[in-house]
């Protein structure tokens, strides 16, 4: 559980953040996920925003640029989907959507409905063609995630049905249909996250096959080595979410630092 | 035909053809999604944007403008507002800019869709600048054309007598009175929209509009021959004499031929 306390301490706490500076001007974190000042002088800014910007043509300032390498080299680091089961408050949306999903047995009625994974690489490649095409931030303009995120904090207008859309897609249509599937941002987070040193770590030694793991994880395809063989989770698409950790029974999954020369 | 196994050759010809026309419907659905969020011109930004194009692809939505904003005129545009979605605007007659002489929205903004620049001179910040819109006075509505006094507008202007003056006429109806009547001079306001929010009518008679939108160009071909300063324009012009020739028909024939009418 404490893994699962801490990430939504860490969303609730960064959305609180942001909330505070525009309600009750307490400046630590001002703006919203887009782009934020952290202490009134730190520039943070969504690196996937600034690309579209980029390819739409603007200028971009220094501010922003600056924003966007501290946040990429951060994600970069500790693991690019981090984001996505630590900061995204889409995540908390689509954890509810699969835990009824779960309790439901949904899953059990439903006829397989077949997605790549790779769909969101191919909606993060169009919305790059898109915003060169049309001169527009195409995903910021039509993004979910933005909408909340900037709903909470400065007012939701219809934004809620967007939410309910996901929250439903992900019940009845898809498991983990959004995050695993279509989000073009945690693709985008899932290469900026490749070479990242934050990992889940398999020992098989310890492992007892009871596949646990698998069944939590939004993410299975990543945990190919379990009960295979002892191998780090090296796929871009693993959010750090600890959830295979916390199910597992046998500690034979656990965090580790990623040892990129003594490959194994 | 049916039992036949598909060649590896076709079947990577029909599986790209499908990639590709499924690329290809999301793609239009997408692009129409965004023409159409994108398609309301009638929005007002805060002081120092950048023209409509250039702010759009520009501002990354993150509301620092809206929350350095002392009077909370700013809002960020939800969905249901139907302006392009995150993006900041005001509604004058809610509440308009109130012209802070620090512009704290200005500086704040990380993007530069809000340009420093143009809202300052060497280096100063200065508020009366800012081009948000253009007051537009609807003299059909406007008390003051009825010849009823009123000149809430032109009391509200931070501007008063250099963006609204009030012209004065006589009432031909009463024989007695007077029309004093607000006029806006287009190159001094600001769009802050003080006016929109003073007037006294059900909807307000005068209003703030994109400047793109309603304001007019005459074009570099007319001169005024009376401005010296625009005269200048045509010192060094030179041009050919265009000579055209006289009909050789009768002036009657041309009035009988009515096969130009049609
Ligand atoms: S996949 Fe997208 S929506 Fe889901 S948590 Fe990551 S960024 Fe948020
Ligand atoms: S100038 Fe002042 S009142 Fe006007 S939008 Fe900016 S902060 Fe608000
Ligand atoms: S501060 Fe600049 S980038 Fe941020 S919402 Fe305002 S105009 Fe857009
Ligand atoms: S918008 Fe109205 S109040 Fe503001 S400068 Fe123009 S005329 Fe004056």
């Amino acid at each position: 559980m404490k893994y699962l306390i801490s990430r939504r301490i860490t969303q609730i706490t960064v959305m609180a953040l942001y909330v505070a500076a525009n309600v009750w001007g307490l400046k630590i974190l001002e703006g919203n996920l887009s782009s934020s000042v952290l202490l009134g002088t730190v520039p943070l800014s969504d690196p996937y925003a600034v690309l579209q910007m980029c390819v739409a043509g603007s200028v971009i300032t220094t501010d922003v640029l600056i924003g966007a390498v501290i946040i990429a080299l951060f994600y970069g680091v500790v693991g690019g989907r981090m984001f996505c089961s630590w900061v995204c408050p889409i995540n908390m949306v689509t954890d509810a959507a699969n835990w009824l999903r779960r309790k439901l047995g949904i899953s059990h009625v439903q006829k397989r409905v077949y997605m790549s994974r790779n769909l969101r690489l191919w909606i993060l490649a169009m919305s790059l063609v898109l915003s060169f095409a049309m001169g527009l931030t195409a995903f910021e303009l039509v993004s979910p995630i933005s909408m909340l995120h900037r709903g909470l904090v400065f007012g939701m207008g219809f934004g809620f049905s967007a939410i309910l859309i996901i929250f439903f897609f992900d019940l009845f249509v898809h498991e983990n249909g959004w995050c695993g599937y279509v989000c073009p941002l945690g693709g985008f987070y899932s290469l900026v996250g490749k070479f990242s040193l934050i990992r889940v770590k398999h020992n098989v030694d310890n492992c007892t096959e009871c596949m646990k793991c698998k069944v939590v994880c939004p993410e299975k395809e990543v945990l190919h080595m379990v009960a295979k063989h002892s191998a780090t989770v090296t796929m871009g698409a693993c959010t750090n979410c600890a959830r295979c950790i916390e199910v597992c029974d046998d500690d034979a999954l656990n965090f580790s630092i990623r040892n990129f020369i003594d490959k194994k | 035909m049916s039992k036949e196994k598909f060649s590896s050759r076709r079947k990577f010809l029909l599986t790209t053809a499908r990639a590709a026309g499924l690329a290809g419907i999301g793609a239009l659905v997408w692009s129409s999604m965004l023409e159409e969020s994108t398609a309301s011109s009638l929005i007002l930004r805060p002081p120092g944007a950048l023209p409509e194009k250039d702010f759009l692809k520009t501002c990354i939505k993150c509301g620092l403008c809206v929350s350095a904003c002392p009077y909370d005129t700013l809002k960020l545009a939800a969905p249901g507002d139907h302006k392009p979605m995150g993006t900041p605007f005001f509604d004058a007659r809610d509440i308009p800019c109130y012209m802070c002489t620090d512009i704290p929205c200005v500086p704040v903004c990380p993007t530069g869709a809000l340009d420093e620049q143009s809202v300052s001179t060497d280096g100063e910040l200065d508020i009366n600048l800012s081009r948000m819109g253009v007051a537009v006075i609807d003299s059909s509505a406007c008390v003051a054309f009825w010849g009823i006094q009123c000149d809430a507008c032109h009391r509200a202007c931070p501007l008063i007598d250099e963006a609204i003056i009030i012209e004065y006429d006589k009432n031909e109806r009463t024989g007695k009175h007077a029309f004093l009547t607000p006029v806006v001079v287009n190159d001094v306001c600001t769009g802050c929209g003080m006016c929109e929010h003073a007037c006294i009518t059900e909807k307000a008679a005068i209003t703030i509009i994109p400047r793109d939108v309603v304001l007019g160009h005459a074009g570099s071909h007319y001169v005024k021959g009376w401005d010296k300063k625009d005269e200048a324009r045509i010192k060094d012009a030179t041009g050919a004499t265009t000579h055209t020739e006289l009909s050789k028909q009768s002036a009657l024939d041309s009035l009988n031929d009515d096969s130009e009418l049609y």
